[in-house]
């Protein structure tokens, strides 16, 4: 019955994402306007970002405060790679290279969070969350020293040294320049519902499991021969790995981009998100991400206090999300929503 | 019933000095302690601990609060590293190894104060007792391939019938934090039995549990010996479990052994009741003038 609900609860959340993608496909031929037009992929960008992120926090509970250096290290990755195979390939399908472009922005960030991992996830709690905060940047700074241009079809790349042949498309901190923009909606939302599987089909299997007993409590899982670093550094792979797809869709989508898109704000944004949605709530998520993301422009008059109504929404969600009563009772109008403590208790 | 399976069993002396079971003298002890000790700072919490079990021994381990019980557990576990001694599992020097890896040996044990996954299911717990014996690897799990299928479907009965063994299939689905008190601690051991462990410590298992729920209990302990054919370890304040069940009793006061011997060696070991039964009793006896 358990079982049931938790299959029942995952295609409601598979639903409420398919049908936001068939009233948008409709609207979107019926008098959407261009400003929101143009939010609809920064939106599945962000919604996958968040996910991801959920999956550190809310399902792994380590706090991470650097997600947006692996969307920087997806970007980068997925911008050069399409604008490379289109140069090296203007027959390819369109659709063919965003995708090489997303895989290939997941793997590189995936082989980054493999490293970055091995010595943050020795850290714990709050250690952990500055270590991340400072490996978001550090990553940031690292992508300015980096150089690539195009010859033709050959594609060139250096470290720290930009007199390299070629047209340049990738100039350290000044960033990317054209980008073919090949990101379109359908694939925003593919993106998302790739996520969403990845990330509960993980939940709901033997290693989400040890995932879950490991943030829940550390010494009872290592007692039933559960290998804490490992189950960690797979949530914090995975995680990496879908920021780098979403962060690959994100670059994809614009003429341009530079480093400074994906500093600490950025970061923490993605984290408003989350907690918003509730910690360890994929569904929530992907409902909170959207609506915070179009809340300034449903605010439109408004925008400049975009960042007020963020932090005061932010307190109101940790005063009243924390109060058991509140809890009880959002607990009793959303049946499917399972309560998760976000750290082991006391003792350990 | 509980009573007369443990005097049949005669102990008989192993070379190093202790004692096993008759039946198991024949055989490989499971676990061998040779002067086993740690420090805290200058606090010896244990010192110079040494126990031979054999491989279907109801072992006990008894004393005051404080005397360095739970200790020897971490100790076993490797939670904590040994300052001193040695631990054999089978033969096998535990002193190079972690707690995972230990485990992975066989020795599982409960907690004094019960560390369960509360927000998860009982029948969660025990799957995640089940993680080694079951393995299904991430990609099957996140691409659903037959291997997931078939190793849920494999850890769902494995855990049934686990969870059969204290009648509690019927809890399967509610979650471990809202079950009472004497319930979390048997799904701790079902938890525990769920490794498939050679070695089963049971940290206070009887702690909370009522008069009735105990003498189950006892029962239990002994068939999960029987049917699993396991040696058991335990800390117990109860010495009606202790006495009942166990067949070699070691009592520690100050991280020391003061005594060993069979239930009737050490209830009438005046050393003991001097560092310990009589304190318990008299213990009971002013509960119970409270009471009246
Ligand atoms: N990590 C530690 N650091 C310092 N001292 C410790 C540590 N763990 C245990 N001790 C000390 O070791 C001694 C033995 O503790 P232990 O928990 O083993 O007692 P116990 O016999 O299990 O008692 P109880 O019956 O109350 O459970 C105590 O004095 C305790 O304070
Ligand atoms: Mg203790």
């Amino acid at each position: 019955m358990k079982r049931n609900s938790k299959f029942v609860s995952n295609l409601i959340t598979y639903g409420i994402v398919i049908a936001a993608w068939l009233i948008c496909s409709f609207w979107m031929g019926n008098g959407m306007s261009s400003s929101l037009k143009a939010m609809l992929v920064p939106i599945c960008c962000y919604v996958v970002l968040a996910i991801s992120l959920n999956l550190t926090v809310g399902i792994s509970g380590e706090l991470s405060l650097g997600h947006a250096g692996f969307m920087a290290i997806g970007a980068f990755t997925g911008a050069i790679l399409s604008t490379w195979i289109i140069a090296a390939f203007p027959e390819m399908n369109k659709d063919l290279v965003l995708t090489l472009a997303v895989v290939g922005g997941g793997v590189t960030t995936m082989i980054a969070g493999a490293l970055i991992g091995i010595p943050v996830l020795r850290l714990r709690g709050d250690y952990l969350a500055i270590v991340t905060l400072a490996f978001g940047e550090i990553i940031r700074n690292i992508l300015n020293m980096f150089y690539f241009s195009l010859d033709g079809s050959r594609l060139f790349g250096s470290f720290g040294n930009p007199n390299i042949p070629g047209k340049m498309i990738y100039n350290g901190a000044m960033g990317i320049k054209g980008v073919k923009m090949l990101a379109h909606f359908n694939a925003g939302v593919l993106l998302i519902l790739f996520a969403l599987a990845v990330v509960l089909n993980l939940i709901n299997s033997r290693s989400g499991r040890a995932i879950m007993a490991t943030r829940d409590n550390r010494i009872a899982a290592e007692s039933v021969g559960i290998n804490i670093t490992k189950y960690k550094m797979m949530a914090f792979v995975t995680s990496a790995a879908l920021a780098g797809m979403a962060g690959a869709l994100y670059a994809n989508n614009f003429y341009s981009i530079q480093s400074s898109k994906f500093n600490v704000d950025t970061s923490i944004q993605i984290l408003v998100f989350v907690v918003m949605g509730g910690i360890g709530n994929m569904r929530g998520t992907v409902i909170a991400t959207t609506l915070l993301y179009l809340l300034p422009e449903l605010l439109r008059d408004f925008s400049q206090y975009r960042m007020l109504i963020y932090a005061i929404m932010l307190i109101l969600v940790m005063v009243l999300g924390n109060n058991p009563l509140l809890r009880n009772l959002w607990m009793n109008i959303n049946p499917f929503r399972k309560p998760l403590k976000r750290r082991a208790k006391a003792d350990e | 019933m509980s009573e007369r399976k443990r005097t049949e069993t005669r102990m008989v002396p192993y070379p190093s000095g202790s004692f096993v079971p008759e039946r198991d003298l024949g055989a490989q002890p499971v676990l061998e302690c040779s002067h086993l000790g740690i420090e805290f700072g200058g606090l010896k919490a244990v010192e110079d601990f040494n126990i031979v079990m054999g491989p279907t021994e109801i072992g006990g381990l008894i004393g005051p609060n404080g005397a360095g019980k739970t200790t020897i557990f971490n100790l076993l576990t490797k939670v904590y590293q040994p300052t001193h001694g040695s631990i054999l599992l089978q033969g096998r020097d535990l002193n190079p190894l972690t707690t995972v890896e230990v485990n992975r040996l066989g020795i599982a044990r409960t907690f004094q104060n019960i560390r369960l996954f509360t927000n998860m299911t009982v029948e969660e717990n025990v799957r995640i007792g089940l993680h080694n014996q079951i393995p299904c690897g991430m990609f099957s799990g996140i691409l659903r391939l037959p291997a997931y299928f078939s190793a849920e479907k494999k850890q769902h009965e494995k855990a049934m019938e686990l969870l059969s063994i204290f009648d509690m299939t019927g809890l399967a689905d509610v979650k471990a934090g809202s079950l009472p008190y004497g319930a979390q601690r048997r799904l701790e051991i079902v938890r525990a039995l769920a490794t498939a462990p050679k070695l089963l410590l049971l940290d206070e298992p009887a702690a909370g549990m009522n008069p009735h729920e105990t003498e189950e209990l006892m029962e239990n302990i002994i068939r999960i010996r029987d049917q699993f054919r396991i040696a058991i370890l335990l800390i117990e304040h109860d010495m009606k479990l202790v006495m009942g069940i166990c067949e070699d009793i070691c009592v520690l006061n100050f991280g020391r052994i003061i005594a060993k011997g069979t239930p009737e060696q050490i209830q009438n070991n005046p050393v003991v009741i001097e560092a310990y039964l009589g304190k318990q009793r008299s213990e009971a006896g002013a509960e119970k003038e409270e009471k009246a």
